[in-house]
């Protein structure tokens, strides 16, 4: 059983008219077997939660804590992070030139592990698992991400959550530009991943429609880098019929006090 | 990455990108010097009415115009002006690291030549009056017609006719000086014989090299010319293939070493039913220049040519230039070209240029196409590699080796294959700190 927790976490980036806050003050806890969703409109600040945790040198922390079993996950570097049991599923993930998924995948794995997996079986897996996600096996070959359309590029991601076990898989906007068939493959690939019952995740949607998929044991509204309102499954349907405009109207409108999860 | 240009003309559907020289809407002949009719005097060259047809101007009759065929060739120094820099095959090289290539009489002793060679080959030292100098190659520039000028002894290697060679003939040439000097090689692959050779060029050298190598008839032959100089020197090697009929040629050119190094590799057809591949590798590191201009003469019809360079640049003022010069003349019917150049950028402070030219004069052609892409590798990718837990410099290593893999995997000589992908990781790991 694993902890991850992110403490009053405020974020902010440089940009060319000067510091900006994101992240006004992020308060979540994600335990091992638990799947938490994150919902908010455009511009809350869902990725820059995400790429914070996985440690994108863009965004600086200015207050506040994430840890990992008490281990201070802001004074790990990005790659002792991932080695450390945190995944990003990115939303926009970057096509790298010159290196074969296989190759990618291979080192990655040897990295996470601290050895190489066993060739044949580890040949494998990769086989099996690119089969049940519906990546044709000529992906293998490609350089990582190039030329991969929005929706493989999503496959892909959620092939190296399977592939590498993590103990947290935050998932930004995994579910966006996939067509219905493809949002049920990713998404059983997430439940299989968590059907191990060693995964936490953190699901970050702007819709609801990837929840009908994966059911998420608490939901968070995030609105302007924070989040506003908590509760169970129930508050996604909620959202799904309302929106987020109860959250947005006019500044009297009053915002739902947040109940502790 | 990040810019990628892919060009494939065909007849009938004839481009619009404007770098494709003397490609009008009919895609043919636009080049002045046809244009107009003119046709120099042949040059006195053995060359002379043959590959070069029409086209080499000795006596320093150069036609001024874009036209790749009209640069001026000569076997003599003095028909080449003084270098400015500011010449179209000359604008990227730092003239004054050239260390006297091209102003100063080549009289330093050329890099030691020693060759092991399998059974049947035979390899000679002779004198400039040998009739096989002068075979394959005229000078296309003053630095190489320097080295034409003083060179005093040439090595000719010869893979005689229908023989296949069940290993390779390696080649090491030296350095052992900081004289400016001038080397020759001729290698001669006679009719139906198949061959590889390897030119190793090492140490401490300032040296300006002409390589001639022929093709007769129906020979495959595979040129790898590795440059693997100390930091100090400075090497300007023209490389010159003429293909006779139906012959298979493979040149691969690795630049890892030495200050300056400029290779021109240059193929023409003779006769026709050709095929060429020139490949390329090269790894810059901070303060390196490495250039490489290719050139496909397709002289004759129905003939095959693909060229792939790919360069990866690492640290300050590390600078690669890629020019690649096709020409499909008039009576190059039938012909199937392609050339591409692939840089990957590692670091801030480089700088790759890559020129593809393509000049067209006939629309009857199965295909001619050209494709230059620069990509970064940059913080994103570092980032995306990072997040999966691998460590930086294993990341990337990661991102070099493969890209520059795909050249190495074109030699299919797995001794020589390894010791490649050993030296790239050897300037990879010179890069990390
Ligand atoms: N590099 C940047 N430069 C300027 N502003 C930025 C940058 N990155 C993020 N922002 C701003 O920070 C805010 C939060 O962005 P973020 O991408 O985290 O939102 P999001 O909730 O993931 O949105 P979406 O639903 O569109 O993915 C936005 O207002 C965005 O414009
Ligand atoms: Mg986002």
């Amino acid at each position: 059983m694993s902890t991850l927790e992110i403490k009053d976490l405020h974020v902010s980036i440089e940009t060319e008219q000067g510091t900006k806050e994101i992240l006004k003050g992020v308060s979540l806890t994600i335990k091992t077997g638990e799947t938490h969703a994150i919902m908010g409109p455009n511009g809350s600040g869902k990725s820059t939660l995400a790429s914070t945790i996985a440690g994108h040198p863009r965004y600086t922390v200015t207050s506040g804590s994430i840890t990992l079993d008490g281990e201070d996950v802001l004074e790990m570097s990005v790659d002792e992070r991932a080695r450390a049991g945190v995944f990003l599923a990115m939303q926009y993930p970057v096509e790298v030139p010159g290196v074969t998924m296989t190759n990618f995948l291979r080192t990655a794995k040897t990295a996470i592990d601290g050895e190489a997996p066993a060739l044949r079986t580890w040949t494998k897996d990769v086989k099996a698992a690119m089969q049940e996600l519906r990546i044709d096996a000529d992906f293998a070959q490609r350089n990582v991400n190039e030329g991969f359309s929005g929706g493989e590029k999503k496959r892909v991601e959620i092939l190296q959550l399977e592939l590498f076990k993590p103990k947290f898989a935050v998932l930004d906007e995994t579910d966006s530009g996939l067509d219905v068939d493809a949002l049920k493959v990713v998404s059983e690939g997430v439940n299989r991943a968590h059907a191990t019952g060693n995964m936490g995740t953190l699901l970050i949607t702007h819709y609801t429609r990837i929840l009908r998929y994966i059911k998420p044991d608490f939901v968070h509204v995030f609105v302007d880098g924070k989040v506003v309102e908590e509760g169970g499954p129930e508050l996604a349907d909620r959202l799904e019929e309302e929106g987020y405009d109860r959250y947005l109207s006019g500044a009297g409108a009053a915002v739902a006090p947040a109940v502790q999860a | 990455m990040t810019e990628t240009t892919t060009e494939k003309a065909r007849i009938g559907a004839p481009s619009a990108q404007p770098y494709i020289n003397g490609f009008t809407e009919e895609g043919e002949n636009l080049s002045p010097i046809n244009a107009d009719g003119t046709v120099a005097a042949p040059s006195s060259g053995p060359l002379a009415g043959d590959s070069a047809k029409g086209h080499s101007h000795g006596g320093g009759v150069g036609v001024p115009d874009s036209s790749r065929a009209g640069r001026l060739t000569s076997y003599k120094l003095e028909d080449f002006k003084a270098l400015t820099g500011l010449e179209e095959d000359w604008r990227f090289t730092p003239l004054r690291r050239l260390r006297g290539l091209h102003t100063e009489a080549l009289s330093g002793a050329a890099p030691s030549v020693s060759v092991s060679a399998p059974e049947g080959v035979t390899v000679e030292t002779v004198g400039r009056d040998d009739n096989r100098i002068g075979t394959a190659g005229i000078p296309e520039d003053r630095v190489s017609a320097n080295a034409w000028a003083n060179f005093k002894e040439a090595t000719v290697i010869t893979v005689p006719a229908e023989t296949s060679l069940d290993s390779e003939v390696s080649v090491v040439l030296a350095g052992n000086g900081s004289e400016a000097s001038a080397q020759h090689v001729v290698i001669v692959a006679e009719k139906f014989s198949k061959g590889l050779v390897v030119l190793g060029h090492e140490g401490s050298a300032v040296v300006s090299e002409n390589v001639e190598i022929v093709l007769e008839d129906g020979a495959e032959l595979t040129v790898v010319s590795l440059q693997e100089w100390n930091d100090d020197s400075v090497h300007a090697s023209s490389q010159q293939a003429k293909i006779g009929r139906d012959a298979k040629f493979k040149h691969i050119t690795v630049s890892l070493g030495g200050n300056l190094v400029r290779v021109t590799p240059t193929a023409r057809f003779a006769a026709p039913g050709g095929e060429v591949e020139l490949f390329g590798l090269y790894f810059a590191d901070a303060g390196q220049h490495l250039e490489h201009r290719t050139y496909v003469d397709h002289a004759q019809p129905n003939c095959v040519s693909n060229v792939l360079y790919k360069g990866a640049l690492q640290g300050k003022d590390a600078h690669t230039v890629w020019v690649g010069d096709v020409l499909i003349q008039k009576q190059a019917e039938g012909t199937d070209s392609y050339e591409k150049n692939q840089n990957l950028v590692l670091t801030d402070g480089c700088r790759a240029d890559s020129v593809p030219n393509l000049e067209i004069e006939t629309g009857l052609i199965e295909g001619a196409g050209h494709a230059s892409a620069t990509g970064r590798f940059d913080d994103e990718h570092l980032f995306y590699l990072m997040a999966r837990g691998i460590p930086e410099d294993v990341a990337r290593r990661l991102v070099v080796r493969g890209f520059l893999n795909e050249i190495i995997q074109k030699i299919k000589v797995p001794a020589l294959e390894e010791r490649l992908t050993e030296a790239v990781e050897r300037e990879l790991a010179a890069g990390d700190n």
